[in-house]
């Protein structure tokens, strides 16, 4: 996962400088059901907060559009490339609406239950 | 249909029975000459079709050979006896005519304490307890399989404990004599060698021929499987052993004495020249799998990184490191740094410093800088064998000690020390001081990632349900009994583990249905030893291979706390298939066909209620779990087992 993360920054600093376009328009209800559909959700979760087999991709989304669009269809590595055939930029418009639309991520020091665990005890 | 030759209608028992009746009628003649006609009676109904061999089986049990009849105490009391002797505390087992003898002694003539005969609903869960109870108890607990389709139901168990070098005594019941055993499913049932179904996967099996050999291979049983590497170990109890009557006429039945095996330590010169290397290293990385057999292996693993300031990345293999020490790492990031690398106990040391994608081009890197010293130090080197591949793929290393790395460690670490020059130490304690400055650090960037997995989102994220977990358990005497990877280690990142019993590893095998059957052997192990309360995260594709573990954990009054971590899905194998379709182009949205638990879902709380415990959930909303589980906890305390079904997140 590390590895896929300096992946992603690289794509994201390369393709970030060659494209400047915003992102098309999208509709993050349609959105979301696509993530679930195709299966976003298996490797980077519901909310796109990333897990043990995928990284974060939302709140914030790490990749403008351009970077994201190439990352999809480009990746080599665990995540395999996804074809137009495969996943239309039509859905794909829909899914980088829906990841916009995540909330960001509370600070941790604002929820007691994580903030009580800054220092580790033991019974 | 013709009559039979009378001969050869004489069964057995009814054999054993006339001799027996005749032997004892002298003795008490008026009770006695009432049973023997009893008896003859019984034996003329014994001339049955084969059917009724099969009712043997799975109906009403034979007794033609009447009651009393036997010259002596039957063979499978000194089975008991020999149990008794090596302290077995439990028989897992699901109940089985090949094993009628034995569990009969075990029930009445051994008063069914030390062994309990523990009743269980499948034999792969039966051994998959005894795996559990191994890795908190430190020593084994039998299984009793039926012959042949039990031994086949624990085969999957039984590898499990082999991969995770667990050690565990299972036994099968079995005739081998087709002249004496039943027709119809008794003959279905026996096999000529049952050792040969597992003994790709076991360390040792015997199928002994009389009670002397029994008691010997018994404590022999008992040697091999507690011996690095553990390692499971079969027992062939032969049917008409356990039931005739005890020899008579010959040499007393001998219990051999138990002697265990020391561990065995790695070859002097060969520690010290690792101990060089380490001592010499810049970047020196431990990686440590399966180091902490012994609480002792907790503390010699510490003693050798703080020796170093060296980190020590954990597999989680065992509790091998307390994950507050200022050394202890999760996650294989330091493996590209470091200039030497010492592996202990690992499972797969080539895939510690190589990568490989599963990815159409099947990509592999080697991870390591070019001259990377490599060292290990385990078992894995001393037993191996060839058909299956827990082995894993061989890498070459620099210094290969084969030694249980536990017994190793006092040694390395005192040559270590030796070989530390005078002007590194000072470069090494500034190793340590970094790795203690980086700490409060790494747990706040810990801690916002755990806010950030999804902190307030149905379904239920991996972090905040351990979150909520630890809140309600961090005052208790707690343990974990399950493995934690499928939740992406949150436990690991956000509890404090510092002592040896609160975590036992994982499967080893990574056969599903080892989870919840393990979770309850271990949970009966910390019951006997301290009450402590028992968690167990229970992934709900591993639970619903054999649910009746539940029952089990009721039965036998077993409190355990399962939080059902229900991803509604074999989830791994979601992500599988889509692949594959993406490979070939084709339609991805189909991954969850025969790959996803839905339609209807389980409802696990009342699939628990009915099998005895307390079942909560489903709980969908993050804002109910603290007082689900804060509920949960209070019943297990009051000695209740439960289950909360909690919907959650894939990982």
């Amino acid at each position: 996962m590390n590895r896929t993360l300096v992946v992603l920054s690289a794509v994201s600093l390369l393709a970030g400088a060659a494209f400047a376009a915003p992102a098309p328009t999208g509709d993050a209800t349609k959105g979301r059901a696509v993530f679930e559909r195709v299966g976003c959700y298996q490797c980077h979760g519901h909310e796109g907060q990333g897990g043990r087999e995928g990284p974060r991709i939302a709140a914030p989304v790490p990749l403008a559009w351009p970077a994201f669009l190439a990352w999809v269809r480009t990746t080599s590595g665990d995540m395999p490339p996804y074809t137009e055939k495969v996943l239309p930029e039509r859905d794909l418009v829909d899914i980088y609406a829906y990841m916009q639309s995540v909330q960001k991520a509370p600070d941790f020091k604002t929820i007691p239950l994580l903030n009580g665990m800054q220092t580790t005890a033991s019974r | 249909m013709a009559r039979k030759n009378a001969q050869s209608e004489v069964s057995r028992r009814k054999f054993l029975a006339g001799v027996a009746v005749a032997g004892a009628a002298s003795a008490v003649p008026a009770v006695k000459g009432a049973k023997a006609a009893a008896a003859a009676e019984t034996a003329a109904f014994a001339k049955r079709p084969s059917t009724a061999a099969a009712q043997a089986e799975l109906g009403t049990p034979d007794v033609s050979g009447g009651p009393g009849t036997l010259s002596g105490p039957p063979g499978s009391d000194f089975m008991v006896d020999v149990l008794k002797s090596l302290n077995i505390d439990f028989v897992f087992s699901n109940p089985a005519s090949s094993c009628r003898g034995i569990h009969e002694s075990i029930v009445n003539y051994g008063g069914n304490k030390k062994p309990e005969f523990i009743t269980c609903m499948h034999e792969e869960s039966a051994v998959a307890m005894t795996h559990g109870y191994y890795k908190v108890a430190g020593k084994p607990a039998a299984a009793l399989c039926h012959g042949t389709v039990g031994l086949q139901h624990a085969a999957m168990a039984v590898y499990n404990a082999w991969c995770d070098r667990a050690a565990s005594i299972v036994m099968v019941g079995n005739r081998a004599d087709a002249a004496t055993r039943m027709p119809g499913v008794p003959t279905i049932h026996a096999v000529q060698d049952p050792g040969s179904l597992i003994r790709d996967f076991t360390k040792w099996d015997d199928n002994p021929q009389s009670l002397q050999h029994f008691a010997e291979s018994m404590v022999r049983a008992y040697k091999v499987t507690m011996t690095p590497p553990h390692e499971p170990v079969l027992m062939v109890l032969e049917e008409k052993i356990q039931e005739e009557a005890m020899e008579k006429g010959r040499r007393p039945l001998v219990i051999p004495k138990l002697n265990m095996v020391s561990p065995p330590a790695g070859d002097p010169n060969a520690v010290r020249e690792a101990a060089r290397l380490l001592a010499m290293a810049e970047n020196p990385v431990i990686v440590a799998d399966r180091v902490g057999r012994t609480p002792a292996g907790v503390k010699r693993l510490v003693e050798l990184a703080e020796a170093l300031n060296a980190p020590v990345i954990d597999q989680l293999g065992r509790m091998n490191m307390p994950n507050t020490h200022h050394l202890y790492q999760i996650g294989g990031a330091l493996i590209d740094q470091a200039d030497v690398i010492l592996g202990l106990e690992l499972t797969d040391f080539w895939g510690t410093v190589n990568e490989a994608d599963d990815s159409a081009t099947e990509a592999q890197k080697l991870r390591i800088k070019a001259g990377t010293k490599l060292i290990s130090i385990g078992v894995g080197d001393l037993y191996i064998r060839a058909n299956y591949q827990d082995f894993e793929r061989y890498q070459p290393v620099d210094i290969a000690i084969g030694a249980d790395a536990e017994a190793t460690l006092p040694m390395l670490t005192e040559y270590v020390k030796q070989a530390i020059p005078a002007e590194r130490r000072a470069m090494i304690a500034a190793r340590g001081e970094k790795a203690k400055k980086g700490q409060a650090a790494a747990r706040e960037r810990m801690l916002q990632q755990a806010a950030a997995n999804a902190w307030n989102a149905s379904p239920i994220s991996s972090a905040r349900l351990s979150a909520e977990i630890w809140q309600q358990i961090k005052n208790e005497n707690w343990a974990l009994v399950s493995r934690d990877s499928s939740i992406s280690n949150w436990p690991h990142r956000l509890w404090t583990f510092d002592q040896h019993h609160q975590f036992i590893g994982g499967p080893g095998g990574a056969g599903i249905g080892y989870g919840l059957p393990a979770a309850v052997g271990a949970s009966f192990a910390h019951r006997e030893i301290d009450k402590r309360l028992c968690v167990n995260i229970q992934n709900d594709g591993d639970s619903m291979y054999a649910p009746g573990a539940l029952w089990t954990a009721a039965h036998h009054k077993v409190p355990m706390l399962t939080i059902m971590w229900n991803n509604r899905a074999y989830h791994q194998e979601i992500m599988h298939l889509q692949r594959m379709a993406n490979w070939r182009q084709r339609d991805v949205s189909t991954a969850y066909i025969g790959t996803t638990i839905r339609d209807p879902f389980v409802q696990y709380a009342k699939l628990a209620e009915s099998l005895g415990h307390v079942g909560i959930g489903p709980i969908t909303d993050p804002k109910d779990l603290a007082v689900a589980i804060k509920r949960g906890v209070d019943a297990v305390k009051a000695g209740e087992p439960v289950l909360i079904d909690v919907v959650t997140q894939p990982r």
